[in-house]
């Protein structure tokens, strides 16, 4: 699946629910299924900054492809990593670094987009797209 | 007896929505809200006479003189200093530490020792570290129990023939504890060290006086008691104040100027360079006035009680721990929930319009001490309801709910 069809079944997901609590209650189970990064490279190295809890990404090429792995102590932080590793983890560098993030605006989780809000979300994704323009240098 | 509803009306911002639910502000150790009266008085300013200080000649600046003068007159009986220009305006505690900690520059040498409490905030370490390596000093640290409260023991241990300065809070902004500042005063003051009290949190809840205490310098920050951001007070003893140098050179510190040579003016003018905010100032001593007319016998009585109400209530919750002494602690309640981020559970409050602090509060030495990444922390003022308190409980209840 491409990044935008997968970014359109998370909307689809998220368009059902009614109102906040229902969609950070699903927000809350999607951390719990975040494929957790191992512990080796659960380092300083790996946090991202500026984020209130911590937060912790590995990347991986398997083959042409990209794949992310975190873990964050928070469990709401957790939910949003894994909704953002859902749409970018086993893609092509190239595209991940092409992808947009609107989706995450459509979800209703636009109040986490502020650069300014604490818990980092805009560095995570500048984050995976590094580790993609990266891992692109390297495919070249 | 306070009328908390009447009070209620002077604050606009107690009266909006924030997520579609009634605003429970419980930030106020982070910022204070501003009454209408305050919120008038900076509409005025700007509205009637707005215009420099200290050197024109026309009618507005003279009114803009009057009145800032007027406020630091009115800052000066409310701490009960001696003088008048012993009030030094600032931006604010971190800057008013920063111009003593840069004054000590000159004063120190190599090997002198001050002291700082454990459970300080970051602008009352930081500044210190820099003066520490600036005049090869030593920074040594006043231990705190797993109370929360200040080993007075260590203090007289660690006070020596070295020891030229002491620094602590007044009140800790991260677990409310207030410190026993007259007791540290007085020890610090047989071995001839001086003392600089941070007051940021205690300013909203207890009236200091500066004679009584013999504090050698207090720190204050407008936005903790009402008033607006960006404005607060250094008081330093006057024969400090002249024994410490100018911090910042400029406009209005001067007293003669030539390319040979500069004069500096007296005080308080030697430490306010520059245009300050005029505005701030006269905003802050009718701040003063407001909290004054309210009485803080009855704001530190109203405000026990809700103390003790939700120290109650939110004990009841499983699971959920208090950090920080059980007595002598102003209105501030800093907690965590077993298993659950601080982070969490701000997120979640703040769904259902309930402002709190998440986090290290500025003080990661503390979070260190209790291995913990941060607190919670609901901090009440004297606006703030029983029935708040109520829906804070209600609202930590639904979060460990949804995040367990």
């Amino acid at each position: 699946m491409t990044i935008q069809t997968i970014q359109e079944e998370i909307v689809d997901e998220f368009s059902m629910f009614e109102d906040w609590m229902q969609r950070y209650e699903y927000m809350i189970e999607l951390g719990k299924s975040l494929p957790i990064i191992a512990d080796q490279y659960k380092t300083d190295d790996n946090i991202i900054k500026g984020c209130q809890s911590k937060v912790w990404v590995h990347a991986e090429l398997d083959h042409d492809k990209l794949v992310f792995t975190a873990d964050s102590d928070a469990i709401i932080t957790k939910g949003i990593i894994a909704i953002l590793i859902r749409a970018f983890s086993n893609q092509k560098p190239q595209d991940i670094i092409d992808a947009d993030t609107n989706f995450i605006d459509e979800i209703g989780l636009k109040e986490h987009l502020s650069p300014t809000r604490a818990n980092g979300l805009v560095s995570m994704i500048k984050q995976l797209k590094l580790y993609a323009v990266a891992y692109q240098t390297q495919l070249n | 007896m306070l009328n908390i509803e009447k009070i209620r009306k002077d604050f606009p911002i107690l009266h909006r929505e924030v997520n579609g639910r009634p605003l429970v502000y419980l930030d106020n150790a982070a910022t204070s809200q501003t009454p209408q009266q305050v919120i008038d008085v900076i509409v005025d300013y700007y509205q009637r006479y707005n215009a420099n200080i200290h050197r024109g000649v026309h009618t507005l600046s003279q009114e803009a003189t009057d009145a800032y003068e007027a406020a630091r007159i009115k800052i000066q009986k409310h701490f009960n200093a001696q003088k008048a220009y012993e009030i030094i305006f600032t931006s604010g505690t971190t800057h008013s530490i920063n111009l003593v900690a840069n004054g000590f520059s000159s004063l120190l040498r190599k090997g002198d020792e001050i002291l700082v409490s454990a459970m300080e905030h970051h602008s009352n370490i930081v500044p210190w570290q820099m003066l520490c390596e600036r005049t090869g000093a030593v920074l040594r640290v006043i231990p705190m129990s797993d109370e929360g409260e200040l080993v007075i023991d260590e203090y007289h241990k660690l006070l020596g023939p070295k020891t030229k300065l002491v620094f602590v809070n007044h009140v800790s902004n991260a677990l409310g504890t207030i410190n026993p500042i007259k007791a540290l005063i007085n020890a610090a003051h047989k071995i001839g060290a001086a003392v600089l009290i941070d007051g940021a949190q205690a300013a909203p809840h207890v009236k200091a006086d500066m004679q009584a205490l013999d504090v050698d310098f207090y720190t204050v920050s407008a936005h903790k008691i009402c008033g607006p951001t960006g404005v607060g007070v250094l008081y330093g003893k006057e024969e400090w104040l002249k024994k410490l140098p100018p911090y910042q050179g400029g406009g209005e510190m001067i007293a003669e100027v030539t390319f040979e040579k500069t004069t500096y003016a007296e005080l308080p003018h030697k430490f306010e360079a520059g245009t300050p905010n005029i505005c701030g100032g006269i905003a802050f001593g009718a701040a003063i006035d407001y909290m004054n007319a309210i009485g803080f016998d009855a704001i530190e009585t109203y405000e026990k009680e809700l103390l003790a109400y939700a120290t109650e209530k939110l004990g009841q919750i499983e699971g959920l721990k208090i950090y920080g002494p059980k007595r002598n602690k102003a209105s501030v309640i800093s907690f965590n929930i077993e298993g659950i981020h601080p982070y969490d559970i701000g997120t979640i409050l703040d769904k259902l319009g309930i402002a709190v602090r998440t986090g290290h509060h500025c003080a990661q030495p503390i979070m260190d001490f209790y291995k913990i990444p941060g607190t919670v922390r609901a901090s009440f003022s004297f606006y703030n309801t029983k029935e708040e308190v109520d829906t804070l409980v209600e609202g930590v209840k639904k979060a460990k709910n949804m995040l367990v």
